[in-house]
């Protein structure tokens, strides 16, 4: 596959790398394959996406890169340091919000950022400011003095962003920042992420199951599927693509052997109709013209005996590439329903 | 070195903060040494007629027994707190820190020695209430606090390797359960060993828990034995150097695994 969608302008490219992984294998015990040679690109200053179902190795991969795991084979350097030969640099320079970000119940929440900081070697007045601009940055001036047991979820959350940011790290990891938050907070959540991109040269590099949240905030996507990136660009690139509008059409029950022979046929022959893809009970199409091919294939479903639930026509959008890199739908390869918040527009 | 020790600080800070804000464990936690002291004290004070215990009062038989004994059951649940932290992810907010690998499993060595400290310090004072009489005065005390803690420190340790190993409430549960009746029953905590059968005597000389008794009950006697004490108390001081190691060392392995 062609994907030459480089965007980087010659500021960036005279940069090297912020996050550079090659080649990345890891195996748990018990045969479990997390990844298979990942690689992983990011350039200096932007915001990349690594999108992929619960289990594709996106954790795994931030966990190398973070020094918390070591891979079997395979090599990476963050910031410019090695992560094998010195964690210690990679540390000093990487901020990290995990899935769980451990932030102490019983402390407040300024003494948790404070701990942070002097685990980071920061301490004094420099350390007092940091603290106090940063709960003030993230609407937690009130609550810094309560408990964090005490907090909601989405205030959890933005502690634990401030955590990963306190010693002011060139690479921030942010870890699937918004599972599990309520749809007003993650919107939240996003306008705080897209304001941190590109503020002092800093590096995002975020992990999500959700295609809505890497279209909106990564400037380049890597779609990682089964331990491997399975296809990277820039968001547009990849939906560009894509010739065309997606139809999908969900039938009331299975097309047969004999009705997916009719169905080719009819569609076949029609011009501006690229790919027709059977799974079960759905039935997708990808065509120039979306609305025309509509009547040509609930013509074809008709005769092919088949009664149609529903048909959409969509423009493309990265559950559509997931679809035809990974080879399967983004929400049946692990997630549900959730995913597909970014599907049709 | 230096920032490693203040690194240990913040950490040990970190945890004492969580124990002050909770004062409902200190609380439970000196419940059952008082049902011991006063209540299986009371019960057997007749006991000390048998003869063996080298003294008149069973209370004051009895104290070292109970400091020691406490001082393995805070610290034998330590592992608990470390799995908490391992599921919460703080374990690995902290790892992905320039944060000295020795500094965060240290600080909770050192915690849960200030805690077992504090322990053993106000169950002699509930001693003394009582009507104990402590011959060795503030030197036995001071030798039977730090037996106690080091006894903490072994358990503590092992207790921590063994939450990053198993990670399993479960295993720890059973481990601990199973292990803290027979090992306070074949020691001399409620028993002077004169009166013990003699299989019993002789396991009880390999149990740890009987060397930090032993050494804190002749130190608090009118006439202590230092070539005793030093040798049960070097002996502890090696395992909890091992154990503290093994913790470690289990960190590492815990780093393999995630």
């Amino acid at each position: 596959m062609s994907m030459s969608t480089s965007t980087s302008t010659p500021s960036r490219a005279t940069r090297a790398p912020a996050v550079e992984a090659r080649g990345l294998v890891k195996t748990y015990p018990g045969e479990v394959t997390a990844l298979n040679g990942m690689d992983v690109t990011v350039e200096a200053g932007t915001v990349f996406g690594l999108l992929g179902p619960n289990g594709a190795g996106k954790s795994t991969t931030v966990k190398i890169l973070t020094t918390l795991a070591r891979p079997d084979s395979g090599s990476a350097t963050v910031a410019g340091h090695d992560v094998l030969r010195h964690p210690d640099r990679v540390r000093r320079a990487i901020g990290v919000v995990a899935q769980n970000s451990g932030a102490d119940p019983v402390a407040t929440g300024r003494e948790n950022l404070r701990l942070q900081g002097r685990l980071h070697g920061m301490k004094g007045t420099g350390l007092d400011r940091r603290v106090d601009e940063l709960l003030e940055r993230f609407t937690l001036t009130e609550a810094a003095r309560r408990p964090v047991k005490g907090y909601s979820g989405g205030m959890r959350r933005r502690l634990d962003v401030a955590l990963g940011l306190v010693h002011r790290p060139e690479v921030l990891f942010l870890d699937e920042p918004t599972t599990g938050l309520d749809p007003e907070a993650r919107t939240a959540m996003w306008d705080e992420i897209g304001r941190l991109a590109g503020e002092d040269g800093l590096t995002i590099l975020l992990t999500t199951h959700y295609l809505e949240e890497a279209d909106r905030l990564a400037e380049r996507v890597a779609i990682v599927d089964r331990g491997r990136v399975v296809v990277s660009g820039t968001p547009d690139a990849l939906k560009g693509e894509l010739r065309g509008d997606a139809v999908h059409v969900e039938l009331r029950t299975a097309l047969g052997e004999a009705g997916r022979t009719l169905l080719d046929g009819a569609l076949g022959g029609l011009p501006g109709v690229h790919e027709v893809l059977c799974e079960g009970r759905r039935v997708s199409v990808r065509a120039d013209d979306g609305a025309a091919a509509v009547p040509v294939l609930l013509g074809a479903l008709e005769r092919a005996g088949a009664a149609v639930a529903t048909a959409t026509v969509a423009r493309p959008s990265l559950d559509d590439v997931y679809l035809r890199y990974a080879g399967r739908r983004y929400a049946e390869a692990g997630t549900g329903s959730l995913a597909l918040a970014g599907g049709a527009r | 070195m230096t920032t490693a020790v203040t690194q240990t600080w913040y950490m040990t800070q970190r945890q004492l903060m969580v124990f002050a804000r909770q004062p409902a464990y200190a609380v439970i936690m000196l419940v059952q040494p008082v049902v011991w002291l006063f209540l299986f004290g009371a019960l057997f004070r007749n006991v000390v007629e048998l003869g063996g215990f080298g003294t008149t009062s069973y209370l004051d038989y009895l104290v070292p027994g109970v400091v020691v004994m406490s001082a393995l059951g805070s610290n034998m649940w330590a592992g608990m707190g470390t799995l908490e932290e391992i599921q919460r992810g703080t374990l690995d907010r902290f790892l992905t820190t320039p944060a000295s690998r020795a500094a965060l499993m240290n600080g909770n060595v050192v915690h849960n020695g200030i805690v077992t400290a504090f322990q053993s310090v106000v169950i002699v004072l509930l001693g003394l209430l009582g009507g104990a009489d402590y011959p060795g005065g503030v030197t036995g005390v001071l030798v039977l606090v730090v037996a106690s803690v080091l006894l903490g420190t072994v358990f503590g340790a092992l207790s921590n390797a063994l939450g990053m190993l198993v990670r399993e409430r479960e295993s720890i549960i059973g481990i601990n359960t199973f292990l803290l009746l027979p090992l306070t029953f074949l020691s001399s905590a409620f028993m002077a060993p004169d009166q013990m059968p003699s299989w019993m005597r002789h396991i009880a000389d390999f149990n740890p828990l009987n060397w930090a008794m032993t050494a804190g009950r002749s130190a608090l006697s009118a006439d202590p034995d230092p070539g005793a004490v030093l040798y049960r108390g070097g002996a502890l001081l090696a395992l909890a150097v091992a154990a503290v190691w093994l913790s470690i060392r289990t960190l590492r392995s815990y780093q393999r695994s995630v």
